[in-house]
């Protein structure tokens, strides 16, 4: 056990005879993480624990409760006070940890209340909760969100003392978690005492988890993340030895030249408004405490290597199917992780072709309908299962049972998901878990290979901590105003102490408010309908119960790409080719993006099966069974919903760049990178390499620069507008992690061998200027984002009472919005915030920034009189991944030229 | 590096034969009938945002601006004698009401020197007689009847249908407004800024075209004729 350095009180000063009894009559000792937890919350502070998983977090999150709780006098037990808040960023979690918890505090015969409280409950539970809490609620961020806004919360969270949140580390890099951490704020404003416990994986800064689980109140937006290393100093555990150069610092003494920077302070730092402040909270430290708990037994990872070569493109490991199938056989319980919902379905499919034991291999994607992913995860938890195939939606902590291998199939695109999908293998701390990369294609062996390298150097790419968004703040606003009515500066204050709002400026608060009262439009058109008014009193009321009723109804930060449902439609024996409508058994739901590129007659893979559309009828797309040995027409693969990270995307051109790396690749790709060399160039790692040659009676024009697809797809967008300026005509182009390639009619080696500096100017910073207003004005991507925003902040409603807005017409809506907001008001609050997004979001426009910017005198153009080895594999992805850049007109005229075909023919 | 040429819009127009006269299709979304010199737009819905404003859904409130802008550059355009509204021209009853006073003043001046005759349609059966111009369930011009719903009638032009057609051409949809025709009759698309649309393929449009009909879709350069086997549901 790695007991850490702590000067704690002995075990059975912090922990009550009967926990004691407890633990010792199942034959286990509290783990020192625990007791650490323990006195921690004896001093009233606030905690980060990171710890993998099954080190019995979850437990020592709750123990400080439960030994308070235990010791109330009877008296208090009849007062019904909310005690502990546990935020999940699942609904199935709370359930999960509500069940864990329960059995402790019923063997140790605890006088505690443990209920739920998700979309779930009954009405009357929920009324219940409110006049009655029990003492310890679990639930969600868009429930907490709810309770925050009833006029109640006043009285229900007074007496709150701790708030346990889950999953850190996933809820803070998202719009939910800054729901979240406005909610906390809140809570702190009204239960002062408050102390906050989050639970996380390891993450690359853990001083982002830290501070956001306290007050922020008093730091300046410049006084934020400058390179703090650790928390207070009385620092409570010893690191995992294998942290690597970007693994946390915490702990350890900070080295010499980082030491005479300014400790956080104790004490707000001077200047503004602290001293009049209810907030300021003096004496409290900016970070929560950390503690960490070592990884235990290093996990045994291994590359999955073919025995035949790899194709340079595709995904879906056609190769590896009869050897992850043996692994299957092998091993008791598998889980086999996949980056999409299509790589899901093909995997599926492939296992049981192959399934002559008949072992039983699931399937589970967000995609399914819920009541066949209840069924697997119940097969699941009871041991019925020898393999389940599934996607990002198992990466979360739920304890599936006795998992004994993990397979991830294609690359890993991120070293720190990676690890975690690791960790759900054997959840004892003291045994290693077992896992095997398997790569689809060579790029992808290279991309595994990086990411085996940071896993032994335990490097972690959790992304950075983000700043609030505008959409998510306007939200919370009109929450506020609901619960009570408030002052512009205290909620301004009150904002500014959750860490992803510290930074913001008045203004941007302002125009929030502005937008919450009136729609935020310098054409004051809306006063007279305003939802909240200042009343003499200077105070912000709601204007009436109806806004209330409307903020309940819009409340959360999920907006779900637009689902459409997938149903099996009887074919229709009178006319044979025809379909009747309905009838059959729903399968699930699909994007509808993904809809919209079918036409009849297309066959595709979902839940299992090969399907062939029928059309959309209503609101449902209809399928009817594939007949027997149906090739799926539409491609298995619509790229992968997480880009490459930035960090394994260096790891790989380091990689590629560095001959003596390649002894410790496959000779496949060793023997890939050198005919690469031969025929054209190996570009350093921060160079980017342009090729052009001509193929088929086209020119084209590939470029490698590993950023990601979504970079790579705002990059092609781009490129395609400054070659059409160019007059090289171009007609469309292909994009995935690696590098892209655009085609067209005009020579562009010929132009480059006219125009020194031609390539260089192809690629200039200045694209992300006027290039990229001009295609956002039309992109369909900053139009998604857009409506995701509106509907977030409340512009759009999700739903009227008893009538339900498809999303197909709120889709049509917000569209026309965006181009008039556009038009008549760039700088709206709204446009701020998709802007914002899109920085970071499907356009990733952040990312091209700092690549463009790397690039810049670092381009090696090579003309080429044929594909180079390299370009092979972009240019593979022709025809399997969608192609871009062909204009709407484009389109429209190819469908007019049928019309002429009929009338002549 | 050389600027950006424009794509010339020379010719937005299509021109058709509808019942006994010639009709243009204009790219805008309006219809031209140079035999009785008569612009045709159907609904504008103005006010659509200060409608929904009433409800506390505060849409950005330049819908009415846009579209009276995109108005006065066709009426510019064909300096028509006559220009009809099709009905719907306003979001409800009180829109007229609500009208913004630089607003009023365009469509005053829109109106100037031309006869303006406003159709009904169910959006605004009754229009305050401050509103200017004519106001009548429906009109004749060029031996056609001119009203807001539909029919099924020969010789009608009409709109409330706010048609749309889809086309998906390899892996790509691309959904816009546009006018449907037989030759007989017309449905012209909504000309306001915030108005959705109804898909062709909708069952609503079956009855009125019992022998199919050509969708001109509105393009970003020019108007597109595309037949029904082309055209897709949502």
């Amino acid at each position: 056990m790695d007991a850490p350095h702590l000067d704690l009180p002995p075990a059975d000063d912090l922990l009550p005879e009967r926990f004691r009894r407890w633990f010792e009559g199942r034959g286990w000792t509290p783990r020192a993480h625990q007791l650490a937890l323990l006195a921690r919350a004896r001093a009233g502070r606030s905690v980060l624990l990171v710890a993998p998983t099954g080190a019995g977090k979850t437990l020592a999150g709750f123990l400080p409760s439960l030994v308070d709780l235990s010791g109330r006098p009877a008296s208090a037990r009849k007062e019904a006070r909310l005690h502990t808040l546990y935020i999940s960023p699942l609904k199935a979690l709370a359930v999960d940890v509500a069940r864990n918890l329960e059995a402790p505090a019923a063997e140790m015969a605890l006088p505690v209340r443990i209920e739920t409280r998700t979309g779930d409950t009954p009405s009357h539970k929920r009324a219940r909760q409110i006049e009655r809490p029990p003492d310890i609620l679990l639930t969600t961020p868009e429930q907490l969100a709810l309770l925050l806004a009833h006029r109640e919360a006043r009285e229900l969270f007074k007496d709150l003392r701790r708030v346990v949140l889950d999953e850190l580390h996933a809820l803070v890099t998202s719009k939910r978690g800054d729901l979240l951490s406005l909610g906390l704020a809140r809570l702190r404003r009204l239960s002062p005492e408050l102390a906050t416990v989050g639970l996380s994986a390891t993450v690359r800064e853990p001083e982002a988890l830290q501070r956001y689980l306290v007050s922020q109140h008093g730091t300046s937006p410049r006084e934020r993340g400058e390179g703090f290393v650790g928390g207070p100093a009385d620092e409570a555990s010893p690191q995992g030895e294998g942290e690597g150069e970007l693994g946390s610092m915490a702990g350890v003494e900070p080295p010499p030249h980082l030491r005479a920077a300014p400790r956080r302070s104790p004490r707000p730092p001077t200047g503004g408004d602290e001293a009049l402040s209810p907030l300021a909270g003096r004496g409290a430290p900016l970070t929560a405490d950390l503690v960490t708990v070592e990884g235990g037994a290093r996990p045994v990872i291994r590359m999955l290597e073919p025995a035949k070569a790899l194709p340079l493109a595709g995904h879906t490991a056609a190769l590896s199917m009869p050897a992850i199938y043996g692994l299957i056989r092998q091993h008791k319980t598998t889980l086999v992780f996949v980056n999409t919902r299509l790589q899901a379905e093909y995997v599926f499919q492939a296992l049981w072709d192959l399934n002559e034991d008949g072992l039983a291999i699931a399937l589970h994607h967000g995609s399914l309908a819920a009541e066949q992913r209840r069924r697997v995860e119940a097969a699941m938890v009871a041991g019925t299962l020898r393999a389940v195939v599934c996607t990002a939606t198992l990466d979360l902590g739920i304890d599936w049972g006795d998992v004994d291998l993990v397979v991830n199939v294609g690359a890993p695109k991120g070293a720190s998901r990676l690890m975690q999908r690791i960790g759900r293998a054997n959840h004892r701390l003291d045994e290693p878990s077992q896992a095997y990369l398997v790569p689809a294609n060579r790029f992808e062996i290279l991309e595994c290979r990086a990411a085996l390298d940071a896993v032994e150097a335990a490097a972690q790419d959790t992304p950075d901590a983000r700043g609030g968004a505008l959409d998510v703040l306007c939200q919370h606003v009109l929450g506020m105003a609901c619960a009570d009515a408030f002052d512009l500066a205290d909620l301004y204050d009150e904002v500014r102490s959750a860490a992803p709002y510290a930074g913001l400026p008045y203004k941007d608060f302002e125009a929030a408010v502005d937008f919450v009262a009136t729609g935020g439009y310098a054409l004051r058109a809306y006063e007279r309908f305003a939802k909240i008014v200042r009343g003499p009193d200077g105070l912000w009321r709601v204007r009436d119960a109806r806004v209330a009723q409307q903020y309940r109804l819009n409340v959360g930060t999920i907006v779900e790409s637009t689902m459409i449902k997938v149903r099996l439609a009887r074919s229709n024996r009178a006319r044979p080719g025809q379909v009747l409508p309905r009838g059959g058994r729903v399968l699930g739901e699909i994007e509808e993006y993904f809809a919209e590129t079918l036409t009849p007659g297309d066959t595709f893979l979902f839940a299992g099966e090969v399907l062939a559309f029928q059309g959309i009828q209503e609101d449902e797309v209809l399928v009817t069974r594939a007949g027997a040995g149906t090739d799926p027409k539409i491609p298995s693969y619509a790229g992968g919903k997480f880009p490459l990270s930035s960090f394994l995307a260096e790891r790989v051109r380091g990689l590629i760049a560095d001959p003596f790396e390649w002894d410790r690749l496959p000779a496949q790709v060793s023997d890939w990178l050198l005919w690469q060399r031969r025929k054209s160039v190996l570009p350093g790692p921060r160079d980017l390499l342009v090729e052009t040659f001509p193929r088929g009676g086209r020119h084209y024009l590939a470029c490698f620069p590993f950023e990601g697809r979504l970079a790579h797809q705002t990059l092609g967008m781009l490129l395609t507008r400054r070659l059409e300026r160019a007059r090289l005509k171009p007609m469309g182009f292909v994009a995935n992690d690696y590098g892209l390639a655009v085609w067209g009619h005009g020579d562009v080696t010929a132009k480059a061998g006219r125009e020194a500096g031609f390539i260089d100017e192809l690629f200039a910073e200045d694209m992300l200027g006027d290039d990229l207003e001009d295609w956002l004005a039309e992109s369909a991507l900053m139009k998604r984002t857009f409506r995701h925003c509106a509907v977030i902040a409340g512009l759009i409603e999700r739903r009227y009472p008893g009538q339900e807005k498809t999303g197909r017409q709120v889709t049509m809506s917000t569209d026309l919005v965006y181009d008039v907001l556009r038009k008549h008001e760039p700088g709206h609050v709204l446009l701020r915030a998709a802007r914002a997004d899109a920085a970071t979001g499907l356009l990733d426009v952040r990312r091209l920034g700092v690549m463009l910017a790397r690039i810049q005198g670092r381009i090696i153009h090579k003309p080429l009189d044929r594909v180079s080895p390299l370009g092979v594999s972009v240019m593979l992805e022709i025809g399997r991944e969608r192609v871009y850049g062909e204009g709407a007109d484009d389109i429209l005229a190819e469908a007019e030229a049928q019309l002429l075909e009929e009338a002549l023919g | 590096m050389a600027l950006a040429l424009k794509p010339n819009r020379l010719t937005p127009t299509t021109d058709i034969a509808l019942a006994a006269t010639t009709a243009t299709l204009d790219l805008s979304g309006a219809l031209y009938l140079a035999q009785a010199d008569t612009l045709v737009v159907a609904d504008l819905h103005l006010e659509k945002g200060s409608s929904f404003a009433r409800r506390g859904q505060f849409l950005p409130p330049y819908d009415t601006r846009e579209t009276l802008s995109a108005l006065a550059e066709v009426i510019e355009r064909f300096a028509p004698a006559t220009v009809v509204a099709l009905g719907d021209s306003f979001h409800d009853i009180g829109g007229p009401d609500r009208l913004d006073p630089a607003d009023q003043a365009t469509l005053a001046r829109l109106r100037d020197g031309r006869r303006w005759v406003w159709v009904t349609g169910n959006h605004d059966r009754i229009l305050p007689d401050h509103i200017g111009g004519e106001v009548c369930p429906e009109i004749a011009v060029s031996g056609l009847a001119l009203r807001h719903e539909p029919t099924g009638a020969a010789s009608e032009v009409a709109g409330h249908l706010h048609p749309v057609g889809k086309v998906v051409m390899r892996g790509r949809g691309v959904r816009r407004r546009c006018f449907i025709t037989d030759g007989q009759r017309l449905v012209m698309p909504a000309f306001g800024a915030y108005t959705g649309g109804l898909n062709v393929c909708d069952e609503a449009f079956k009855p009125l075209f019992p022998k199919g009909f050509t969708a001109h879709l509105v393009g970003d350069g020019r108007l597109f004729a595309i037949g029904k086997a082309m055209l897709c549901r949502d």
